[in-house]
């Protein structure tokens, strides 16, 4: 690199190029976790297990393997604090023990979905096949068995609304997200106080509304449409309060840049403020979006439910998962039972999907989407440097 | 209250030599700047007071003066950022080659435009790339260059902010991943781009090494051509070796901020009328 030449002998490797050999930089791991901690981890859930154990089945002669869990880890918590106060003091088993209890909270969380989902995929994937993702329920009797028809018309008629609710209401969420936001102004606080009152309204009054303004009064009839307008009501206020909480985070000094360029307030919005958030705002969208994919309260009055294919969302009765779960579920034939459990695993793999692409959208770096929606440009841009 | 101009240039002495500037296009003709009586308050409270002061064109006029005396908000003041901060007042005039910036028919992004500013923290925009960042306040008011001439632009922005070398090969990387000095440089590039007849700095070199400082203030000096500089900085050694008038700024225990003493560097280091100038850049107090 430098034109001075050093004698190698006498050159120690230096930090950072590599040195002789590539082994000699090895990374040291900063988190110790001893084998005393482990022992006094593994010492202190059996000890308890055990101790429970005696109480609770041999002497007490209580029942129950909830309870029995329960005890145990309230029994280990004190035994794990004990142990580590003995030997850490007071402070370090304090830290353990509040671990210990974070560890568990999280693992119940985990441990109630996985439940959910394991509960639902056993009774449901049996079903799950190419024909029942792409046959309707079209002249399918309920006494035949469950393997005759399928939920295409349902996963149809739900992209289709889900997909309109989200053109009319993830717009307007973001549009009054920089209102609120970057605009302001006197009415602010009315704004955000409808919006919040919004996002509490139950699923089945925005059904009821659009039902009583659109179907009795206007008579507009049962259709996609309809069901769209009362997701997009509930879209709104969730698409409008997380993207004003991703646009607050946004730098102010950001802003201010802007503005000291001599951008106008609208040029800040749209080329500096939007873009640092971006993918901010697109998990919002897509967070707001799986938040309806499974609302049947709304849909109930709105698009009817149909066994047939409907693939118009403008014109006549529509089905959707969700409303195809509920339906099927209230059924007193066993087939339809079994068809409800593997449409609301199809429901929720849709679901698992939104919720992974926001997971990537949002572990991406600022101004990876917009690259990605212009790839053409993205790659001329690459060839030319 | 006013300074008679040219009563310092002869007397001023060459700054610490520059190497040769490359030539540069003149686009823009420095403009000069006036505070006349400028007072300003954040919330009903008083912080600066009657602050008049003449910054001639093509001259690199220093602030100085301790922590939270009001120099953030007087520049802050020259070009209308000052009205952002919610709950910001002021008073008095600034004038622009004679013209109030703050008159009726004035719009708040074009005087921007023309009194360009580098802020105490570095914010470049993190979404856009280091080119992007150079070439935004050329977007903000429509304009797009475009092949030879943006790149040309980009390199000549970035070589005078003292960057191009260490970026020319990160043109499109985003300008968050930099590092802080780099980042406060990307900015000060920014500012240039638009090609402004004053640039305000609010200590640009804070976040800066040694070399990268030295390259800042020679840009200080090459760009005074075309560009009124005003600087705020808390280093007297660089408002002596870039500045050709400075204005020491102090405010009491519960007074508002004032300029204690004003005029040509090499008085105000040397030669100081006021007991306050001479004990503040000896480092007796502040
Ligand atoms: N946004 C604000 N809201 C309220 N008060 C403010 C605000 N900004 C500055 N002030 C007050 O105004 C006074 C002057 O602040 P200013 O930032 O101009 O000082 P400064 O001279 O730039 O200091 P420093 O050298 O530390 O940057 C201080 O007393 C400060 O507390
Ligand atoms: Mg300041």
């Amino acid at each position: 690199m430098s034109s001075t030449v050093v004698p190698a002998a006498t050159e120690t490797p230096r930090l950072g190029e590599g040195g002789p050999t590539p082994r000699a930089l090895r990374r040291r791991s900063v988190r110790h976790f001893t084998a005393t901690d482990a022992l006094v981890l593994a010492g202190s859930l059996g000890a308890s297990a055990s101790l429970v154990w005696v109480v609770f089945y041999q002497l007490t002669f209580l029942a129950g393997a909830a309870g029995y869990v329960v005890c145990t880890l309230a029994v280990f918590l004190a035994i794990y604090y004990v142990a580590n106060r003995h030997l850490f003091g007071r402070m370090a088993a304090a830290d353990r023990v509040v671990a210990a209890l974070a560890t568990m909270a999280a693992a119940g969380v985990v441990t109630a979905l996985a439940l959910v989902v394991a509960w639902l995929v056993a009774h449901g994937y049996h079903l799950v096949s190419v024909t029942f993702l792409t046959r309707d329920q079209k002249g399918v009797l309920n006494t035949q068995p469950a393997s005759a028809g399928g939920i295409s018309h349902a996963i149809v008629g739900s992209l289709e609304e889900v997909g309109l609710a989200t053109l009319i209401g993830a717009p307007a969420g973001v549009v009054t997200a920089v209102f609120l936001s970057e605009v302001g102004g006197r009415i602010t606080g009315l704004v955000r106080t409808v919006v919040t009152a919004m996002s509490g309204l139950p699923p089945i009054v925005a059904g009821l509304f659009i039902y009583v303004v659109l179907i009795t009064e206007l008579h507009y009839g049962f259709r996609g449409f309809a069901g769209s307008l009362a997701l997009a009501i509930m879209i709104l206020p969730n698409v409008t309060r997380t993207t004003e909480e991703v646009l607050s985070v946004v730098h102010e000094s950001l802003r201010e840049a802007s503005m000291a360029l001599g951008a106008p307030a609208w040029r800040t919005v749209w080329s500096v403020v939007i873009p640092t958030a971006r993918t901010g705002i697109v998990t919002a969208l897509l967070l707001g979006i799986a938040r309806v994919v499974g609302e049947a309260a709304p849909l109930i009055v709105t698009i009817f439910g149909s066994p047939a294919m409907n693939a118009n969302p403008f014109s006549g009765p529509q089905e959707a998962l969700p409303l195809f779960v509920f339906d099927y579920r209230s059924s007193s034939v066993a087939a339809d039972i079994e068809r409800a459990f593997s449409a609301g695993l199809v429901l929720v793999a849709l679901v698992a999907v939104l919720f992974l692409l926001a997971r990537i959208f949002s572990a991406m770096k600022p101004g990876t989407v917009g690259r990605l929606l212009r790839p053409s440009r993205h790659r001329r841009q690459e060839a030319l440097s | 209250m006013r300074r008679e101009s040219g009563a310092a240039p002869a007397a001023l002495e060459e700054p610490a030599p520059v190497p040769a500037p490359a030539p540069l296009r003149t686009v823009t003709t420095a403009s000069g700047l006036v505070a006349d009586g400028v007072s300003a308050w954040f919330s009903g409270r008083l912080v600066i007071e009657s602050v008049s002061l003449e910054m001639e064109a093509s001259k690199v006029t220093a602030l100085i003066g301790p922590s939270g005396c009001g120099k953030s908000t007087f520049l802050r003041i020259l070009n209308r950022m000052h009205e952002v901060t919610p709950g910001a007042e002021l008073a008095g005039r600034v004038l622009l080659d004679g013209e109030d910036i703050y008159g009726p028919e004035m719009r708040p992004t074009e005087t921007r435009r023309r009194i360009a500013m580098v802020f105490q923290k570095p914010n470049p925009f993190p979404a856009m790339t280091v080119e992007d960042n150079v070439l935004s306040g050329l977007k903000f008011s429509g304009k797009r260059p475009r092949g030879k001439e943006k790149d040309d632009l980009v390199e000549e922005m970035l070589t005078r902010a003292g960057l191009f070398s260490e970026v020319k090969a990160r043109l499109k990387t985003l300008g968050g991943e930099l590092s802080g000095g780099q980042q406060q440089r990307l900015c000060i590039a920014r500012a240039l781009a638009v090609r402004p007849s004053v640039l305000l700095m609010d200590e640009p070199c804070s976040a800066l090494d040694p070399s990268s400082t030295r390259r800042i203030e020679e840009t200080m000096r090459e760009i005074a051509e075309e560009v009124t500089v005003v600087v705020v900085t808390h280093n007297m050694q660089q408002a002596q070796r870039v500045s050709d008038y400075c204005a020491l700024f102090l405010a009491g225990e519960n007074a508002p901020g004032r300029i204690v003493e004003k005029g040509s560097t090499k008085d105000i280091f040397e030669n100081p009328k006021d007991e306050r100038t001479s004990d503040y850049v000896h480092g007796r107090f502040g």
